[in-house]
């Protein structure tokens, strides 16, 4: 059923491919599916209804950039939308000097309300506080023992007492703080819901007596169309700080941080990822954009629409384009581009490519042969890198040494760098888009990747689709070790 | 108790706040004809409780197929609970208690949602037909969970097999079947650890669980039930779908109801699953849950405060 928003907008923007100009029928077409496609999200249905008319707006009249199709803008104007929606974010805790500094947690039952706790706790010990936790939950059975538990485990002091009330609690627990020096006092209060009048009523007098510097709502990244109106009335009671959306470990499409965010205003500032008291990440915007929109091959073009407009200037490339036409091409400029597709990401753009995953060797990725032969250009002179015509054998041997290949390697290389000329003139007319596509389908035919095994073997799909976060991480990986 | 209870807890869950279905009991009251502003009336109230795109769609088509143009009457209104009505179960015949021998039955869902509280209001509806009831605390992960238990069977005077923190829910799950067998208990509620249903490790270890009880006793568990937390929204679908493959659910419990979310979700998990709701979860006490009647359903989204 959740294939998605991803697949929804997938269809929606085929339609608008190949046009060259967003217009008001065409956008509103697409924009039905990603109005179902949002709700499918769990966005709440008025927020869907009001983000879309915006979108509408800002895309319709868009000139298209020169090197994108409409509908990758439109994904990207999407995208940007969501974005805008839920940032900015101030990830910092703002803390008192000269007091302890006390944040309250709040939020309906089960939502991890005291899991979370334990996680700030954490999380702030980390950062060289001294924090308190406070079990102010008399409600739940054994509550009060959850949290010690989890002091326990992170070395984190409970204050408790029992029989009591909960805004007492909140109270000996702050003076507790001072006397003990600790710096941060963290209240876990017990789970209620928002049309509960007595007990909301209950939290705005720990509010007042207590004077929490932040007050967080626990959200269950799970929940649907209900959580705008927990939200707003928990907002409206209490003033709400952030929120601390939990459970984003799952498969939810998180349509609540959006809502919430779009209706209270209020910034979501963590994210809990995991049962384990580490598992507690800054939200980022972005992420959660990306969850929202789906993971596939929609959030690559993001990135690739993303980095195309902010790396590659456009005079680089008219120049370079200008060069191409009268088949001008250097070594230099070879790898130049070489430079362009390394930061679009080789594998992403061959595995994103149709047909192209099959070319991925199993062993050797398409990034690090990229790298061999950017060794050998690095090896040249400058001379011959602007004339190859005179490397010779023994010129062969030094750049073979230079960037540890086989002579015959950059033999090899030479002979194709001089096809690829010729069909780097007849792409000079093509949009950048095509050209990587065919620059990767040069791959194909051996042109980038002299001597290495990726012609002869055939990659057997292991049927996972990597999501946007794993390849960054791999990147990032990649990038240390080669350091 | 039974639908009077359930219908007066709705009733005075509606009363506290403008619920999103009084909008289509204002709907219905509306005079002229059925329109397209009729129809994004009743789709958008379907939309905020969380009936989701599919049976929303469903709803909507139907309602535009019989009455685009004709005025607006009781017949409408009629047409529309019916329709929602079709799209979920009959009555709920409760836990499918076994002729002779232990009932087991087995309580299972994502974290928070409400197991270890329904299971006791479970055990004390058992309690309340004359049943020996014995719970088995097999979420021995969360802390202090079997101390959760422990306080509701205490409160409950009612039998608890446990182990400490950490140790195998599996041979927790054991030893409480040993010990019903042995003792003559009508009825053995296992409580789990709540479990994304993308955690395909921790699934396995419910699969596991699930297959000590069926080998300790015949047929067991005779009831596995899904908890699902009202204000889910659409992953609730999810949930059903893999908790279902896993360990092949009978029915839904569906908590929290007496908030302002309506677990609209529960339309299309019939749907697809076929998985009825046989409970609902009305607040934190130990009486609030009713056997799940759609007729009372239906007819409490309705309610005008
Ligand atoms: N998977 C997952 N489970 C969580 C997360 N946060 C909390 N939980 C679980 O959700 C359940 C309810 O959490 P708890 O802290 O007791 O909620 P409270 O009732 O709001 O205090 C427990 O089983 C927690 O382990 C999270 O980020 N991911
Ligand atoms: N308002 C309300 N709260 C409930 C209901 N069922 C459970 N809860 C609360 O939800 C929280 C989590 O319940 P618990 O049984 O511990 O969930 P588990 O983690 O699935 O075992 C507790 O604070 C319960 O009191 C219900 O039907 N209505
Ligand atoms: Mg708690
Ligand atoms: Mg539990």
């Amino acid at each position: 059923m959740f294939e998605g928003i991803q697949r929804s907008l997938g269809e929606a923007l085929k339609k608008l491919r190949g046009r060259g100009r967003i217009t008001e029928a065409n956008i509103r077409e697409s924009m039905r599916e990603v109005r179902k496609a949002l709700l499918e999200a769990d966005v709440n249905f008025n927020v869907v209804n009001d983000f879309i008319q915006r979108v509408t707006e800002k895309s319709v009249g868009q000139e298209v950039l020169r090197s994108l199709d409409p509908s990758e803008q439109i994904v990207n104007i999407v995208y940007q939308e969501l974005i805008a929606l839920m940032g900015p974010v101030d990830h910092r805790i703002p803390l008192a000097k000269d007091r302890p500094t006390v944040i309250m947690l709040c939020g309906l039952q089960g939502s991890g309300k005291t899991t979370t706790a334990g996680k700030l706790a954490l999380m702030l010990r980390q950062q060289g506080r001294k924090p308190l936790l406070v079990a102010a939950d008399l409600q739940r059975p054994a509550a009060i023992d959850q949290l010690k538990i989890l002091g326990e485990q992170i070395h984190v002091p409970v204050y408790s007492e029992y029989p009591s009330d909960p805004v007492t609690v909140c109270r000996n627990g702050v003076a507790h703080a001072k006397k003990m020096l600790l710096d941060t006092v963290i209240l876990d209060t017990a789970g209620r819901l928002h049309i509960d009048d007595a007990l909301i009523d209950e939290l705005r007098r720990i509010d007042k007596q207590v004077r929490p510097d932040s007050v967080f709502f626990v959200c269950d990244a799970m929940t649907g169309q209900d959580a705008v109106n927990s939200a707003k009335a928990f907002n409206e009671a209490l003033d709400l700080n952030g929120v601390i959306l939990t459970k984003l470990d799952g498969d939810a499409r998180g349509g609540a941080a959006l809502s919430i965010k779009e209706v209270t205003k209020v910034p979501i500032k963590f994210i809990g990822v995991g049962e384990k008291l580490e598992a507690l990440e800054p939200f980022h915007p972005e992420r959660m954009a990306q969850r929202i929109i789906g993971q596939g091959d929609l959030m690559g073009l993001i990135e690739k629409v993303a980095q195309v407009q902010q790396q590659i200037s456009e005079e680089e490339l008219r120049a370079q384009q200008e060069k191409l036409k009268k088949g001008l091409i250097t070594l230099d400029d070879f790898r130049k581009q070489f430079e362009q597709i390394k930061k679009l990401g080789m594998k992403d753009l061959i595995q994103r490519l149709p047909g192209m995953d099959k070319m991925l060797p199993e062993n050797e990725d398409p990034e690090s042969a990229l790298r061999r032969i950017q060794g050998m250009i690095d090896s040249m002179t400058k001379e011959e890198r602007q004339n190859p015509d005179i490397i010779d054998l023994s010129r062969r041997r030094r750049i073979a040494a230079g960037s540890g290949v086989q002579p015959h390697e950059v033999k090899q290389f030479l002979a194709q760098f001089d096809q690829v000329r010729t069909l780097m003139k007849q792409m000079a007319s093509m949009s950048l888009w095509q050209r990587l596509k065919m620059m990767t389908g040069l791959g194909q035919a051996g042109a980038f990747l002299p001597g290495s095994p990726i012609l002869q073997k055939n990659k057997i799909g292991t049927g996972h689709r990597k999501s946007a976060k794993e390849r960054a991480e791999e990147r990032k990986k990649k990038k240390k070790k080669k350091r | 108790m039974g639908i009077r209870g359930f219908f007066s807890r709705l009733k005075q869950g509606l009363a506290r706040t403008r619920s999103v279905f009084t909008g289509i009991a204002q709907l219905f009251g509306l005079r002229g004809r059925v329109d397209q502003a009729f129809l994004d009336t009743l789709e958008r109230q379907l939309y905020l409780a969380d009936v989701g795109a599919d049976a929303t769609q469903e709803i909507v088509e139907s309602v535009r197929r019989a009455f685009l143009d004709k005025e607006i009457t009781g017949d409408v209104e009629s047409f529309v609970k019916a329709k929602l009505r079709d799209l979920l179960t009959g009555p709920s015949p409760g836990l499918n208690f076994q002729p002779s021998g232990p009932t087991v039955v087995m309580v299972a869902g994502v974290n928070g949602s409400g197991k270890t509280t329904s299971i006791a209001k479970l055990a004390k509806m058992c309690q309340d037909q004359g049943k020996k009831v014995l719970v088995a605390a097999c979420d021995t992960f969360r802390a202090a969970a079997v101390e959760q238990l422990t306080i509701w069977c205490q409160r409950l005077g009612c039998d608890i097999v446990k182990s400490q923190q950490g140790s195998d829910p599996a041979s927790v799950a054991h030893d409480a079947c040993e010990k019903a067998k042995a003792r003559g208990y009508d009825v053995v509620i296992v409580d789990t650890a709540g479990r994304l249903h993308t955690q395909t490790h921790l699934m396995r270890e419910l699969e596991k669980i699930r297959r000590v009880l069926s080998k300790q006793i015949e047929g067991a568990p005779h009831e596995t039930l899904l908890v699902i937390d009202a204000t889910t929204g659409q992953n609730a679908i999810q949930q059903a779908e893999l908790f279902s493959k896993s360990v092949q659910c009978t029915g839904i419990i569906l908590t929290k109801l007496d908030g302002t979310a309506k677990g609209g979700a529960i339309f299309a998990i019939k749907r697809r699953l076929n998985l009825p709701v046989k409970f609902v979860g009305v607040g934190e006490q130990i009486d609030d849950l009713e056997p799940f009647d759609p007729e009372t359903y239906v007819a409490a989204l309705f309610e005008t405060a």
